[in-house]
């Protein structure tokens, strides 16, 4: 078996402050695959951003090894992440257009190729039409979808979204998390999607990995056997029922 | 169509009550029998104009260099300080404290003082203006500075962005809102500086003039002094609100 394209052993994160130790992450140990989709799911306090930030490679770690990319699999930390926040954070004084563009200005892609790449990934992500508009004219879904488009503008090969969904009301949540489910699809881009809904989690991830809190901890790593596509339907099976089971009685819920 | 109806309307409407107020004023003055060294009818007031012997161009010309320039020489250094504090921290560490406890002065307290430095003129209440605009304009344009969102902080650091193009991309456009209400607050104050300036000491300007004629009791040139200052801050705010408009027009449509 060839080496993993994301590689966590036991990873571990202290934050010191005013003499306390706070322990963030630990034992996190997973791998993960080109191309996938993994929910790193959990409640608050648990380390899943701090998580994340080490992956952007962000934050340092204390203890353990993180390995992005391999022979096989390059990867450049500079040009090949991108990121989605809980808020869609755009620029208010550009266009949607310039917005999905700024990557590409920091990382100096010429001009006519990253503007056309933003116009294909704003339809991708169904905004069509609204390239020249500002975000205060759109929705707080539509804004999250422009974000959505601007982590993916400079084609990274590894897309990293922090609760993306999180500030989103349930109906739009739904509607995105099929979205980005097409989104993914068609751009085939491993995706760390963190959350702590755990029906999203499951409903997302082609793998979850559940992190409780008190103290951090990974507890559990697993594959969502649910083939894609998927519709929402598939949370109504028996077997989506069981995974979200599984991660309740981790988080110690049931 | 209906849009522009509607600014047609708001424009007329703030028009009409200025006009209201001048109307107020000269109906209580006329059948309120008010003696004119009391208060002069708007009519009289415009009158005070045409009285030669009180120079009113040089007096204008005075007090709008003052009032200009030392808005222009505060706007320019305290955005300048204000960006010199984002790029070095140390230095807003050191400066700022000061700076904060030297706001605490009553500016108009230092015009005594300039006119010992300076003697009269108007460099001393070009300096006025300035030591009162100063303020307001390094302290707002330095929030401005700082208030980034972490996590567009991270999204520029995971692209390896430098600090010059975090700087122009995203904290100066972020800060401009803050630049400019900085700015508003001080083309008031300027005005307040300089005219403060001039009844504390000097030869011209408007608020010289002011003095003069009080002796006179030409209670109609004073309005007239007062009406022209108000309309020199009101020419500063104007270019103000001017240049923003310009600058962060799509900023200000959120509101």
């Amino acid at each position: 078996m060839s080496e993993a394209f994301i590689h966590l052993d036991g990873v571990k994160k202290i934050y010191r402050t005013r003499g306390e130790e706070f322990l963030a992450v630990s034992e996190a140990t997973f791998d993960v695959e080109q191309g996938e989709l993994v929910s790193l799911v959990g409640p608050s306090g648990c380390g899943k951003t701090t998580l994340l930030k080490i992956l952007a490679g962000l934050h340092g770690f204390d203890a353990g090894t993180v390995r992005i990319g391999s022979k096989a699999q390059p990867f450049n930390p500079a040009r090949d992440i991108g990121m989605v926040f809980q808020q869609p954070l755009l620029l208010k004084w550009r266009r949607i257009i310039e917005n999905v563009m700024l990557p590409t200005e920091i990382l100096g892609i010429p001009y006519d190729v990253a503007r056309k790449r933003a116009y294909e990934l704003l339809d991708l992500v169904g905004l069509k039409g609204h390239e020249e508009k500002y975000p205060y004219e759109l929705s707080g879904g539509m804004q999250q979808r422009a974000s959505i488009a601007r982590s993916l503008v400079h084609d990274p090969k590894l897309v990293l979204m922090d609760e993306p969904f999180g500030a989103l009301d349930a109906l739009t949540r739904e509607k995105m998390n099929l979205e980005l489910l097409r989104i993914w699809g068609e751009s085939k881009k491993t995706i760390i999607f963190v959350t702590h809904g755990i029906t999203e989690a499951v409903f997302l991830g082609s793998r979850v990995v559940v992190l409780t809190a008190g103290p951090a901890k990974m507890a559990d790593n697993f594959e969502v056997d649910i083939p894609f596509p998927r519709t929402l339907d598939v949370r109504n099976t028996e077997k989506f029922g069981e995974y979200t089971r599984r991660i309740y009685r981790l988080l110690g819920m049931e | 169509m209906s849009r522009s109806n509607e600014q047609l309307q708001r424009y007329a409407l703030a028009v009409l009550s200025h006009l209201i107020l001048i109307a107020a004023w000269h109906f209580f003055v006329v059948y309120g029998k008010v003696p004119k060294v009391v208060m002069p009818t708007p009519y009289d007031t415009l009158q005070a104009l045409v009285t030669p012997n009180y120079r009113w161009f040089e007096n204008i010309a005075a007090t709008a260099i003052e009032i200009f320039g030392g808005f222009l020489i505060a706007a320019i250094f305290g955005i300048l300080c204000a960006l010199l504090f984002s790029w070095f921290r140390w230095l807003e560490m050191f400066a700022m404290p000061l700076l904060v406890s030297l706001n605490m002065i009553p500016k108009v307290a230092l015009g005594p003082l300039m006119i010992v430095w300076f003697k009269y003129g108007i460099w001393p209440n070009t300096l006025m203006a300035f030591a009162i605009c100063f303020f307001p304009i390094v302290l707002t344009t330095a929030r401005g500075l700082r208030e980034v969102e972490p996590d567009l902080l991270d999204l520029v650091r995971t692209l390896r962005g430098s600090r010059w193009q975090l700087f122009t991309k995203i904290q100066l456009p972020g800060a401009l809102p803050y630049i400019f209400s900085g700015m508003k607050v001080a083309a008031i104050l300027a005005v307040a500086g300089a005219i403060v300036g001039e009844f504390l000491g000097s030869e011209r300007g408007l608020g010289y003039l002011m003095l003069q004629v009080q002796v006179t009791l030409d209670t109609a040139a004073m309005f007239m002094a007062v009406i022209l200052i108000t309309l020199l801050g009101g020419i500063l705010y104007g270019i103000v609100l001017g240049l923003e408009r310009y600058f962060v027009v799509k900023d200000a449509r959120i509101r």
